[in-house]
């Protein structure tokens, strides 16, 4: 009893401050977790172009902005689980006597990777190009569709 | 010019704005990356509106402000589930003062493959003209 009085006691209150710096601990990576996710939901690859991949029952798009590039000059290779995209974005050059007030737009080639589940069928993509943005058209396969399961 | 033509592009944030007035509607809004460029006899800007169809993008020019709105309807259908997420969709909005006197009756606008290249005349009175110094 005297024992554990003495020396119970005085562990406790220790245990109890490591356990509030603990709580601490995990509270300041909680937080900075948080900063971190979101900062890392944009342009998670940070390779050009940023896309954007959504899906449906049937389908996957990927799409992707890319303003003044022509058809002629983007290269899309399929192959079983992946969709390279690659391609050169080029300014006309101006007249030799312009002068320039602003010069923001960039040219350049670019060429990307984009790794995507097996359930795909390869073999029917399809994409377009218009008012610049860039859609890929990504069947899945019919394996890989929900079906309704009806209740008897 | 040939070392820009090789080089690699980056990718760049959108440069997210606050508008003139509050937003009534929501949405983002974007400004543009813009190219301006001046001759002796006009003034070219060639914006980067990818997703803007030419219905929906809006020309303004008064009191030698010119302003370019441009709304993007998103391609996304409703049932369409996000996956990855790498860049936002949003109006364009971006406004330029003008110091030259523009030729408003021939403005000439083009909008290809999510480029819009606005043509600005100079009025005949602002483009330069040669002054001979006579010596008596």
């Amino acid at each position: 009893m005297i024992y554990r009085r003495l020396f119970g006691l005085p562990t406790w209150r220790l245990r109890s401050r490591f356990d509030e710096l603990e709580h601490m601990r995990r509270q300041m990576d909680r937080i900075f977790g948080e900063l971190n996710r979101g900062s890392a939901e944009k342009s998670i690859s940070g390779v050009f172009p940023a896309i954007n991949l959504t899906e449906n029952t049937d389908n996957y798009y990927v799409r992707t902005e890319l303003p003044g590039v022509q058809s002629q000059d983007l290269d899309i290779q399929a192959t079983v689980n992946s969709l390279a995209i690659s391609g050169e974005r080029k300014i006309p050059e101006v007249e030799a006597n312009a002068k320039y007030h602003r010069r923001e737009r960039e040219a350049g080639k670019f060429s990307r990777m984009i790794g995507l589940p097996d359930n795909i069928n390869m073999d029917a993509v399809e994409a377009a190009l218009e008012n610049g943005i860039l859609t890929i058209v990504i069947p899945k396969k019919e394996a890989a569709k929900p079906r309704q399961i009806t209740i008897k | 010019m040939a070392d820009t033509q090789t080089k690699a592009l980056k990718v760049r944030d959108k440069q997210e704005v606050t508008g003139p007035a509050e937003q009534t509607r929501p949405g983002l809004i974007f400004t543009p990356d813009v190219d301006i460029f001046e001759t002796e006899t006009e003034l070219t800007l060639l914006a980067d509106i990818p997703g803007v169809k030419p219905e929906d993008l809006n020309i303004d020019l008064r009191e030698n402000t010119l302003t370019l709105t441009g709304e993007v309807t998103p391609d996304k259908v409703s049932d369409e589930a996000d996956v990855l997420m790498e860049y936002e969709t949003g109006k364009y909005f971006r406004q330029f003062s003008l110091s030259e006197v523009i030729d408003q009756s021939k403005i000439d606008a083009q909008l290809n493959d999510g480029v819009l290249r606005l043509t600005l005349p100079k009025v005949e009175k602002a483009t330069p003209r040669k002054i001979t110094v006579k010596t008596v």
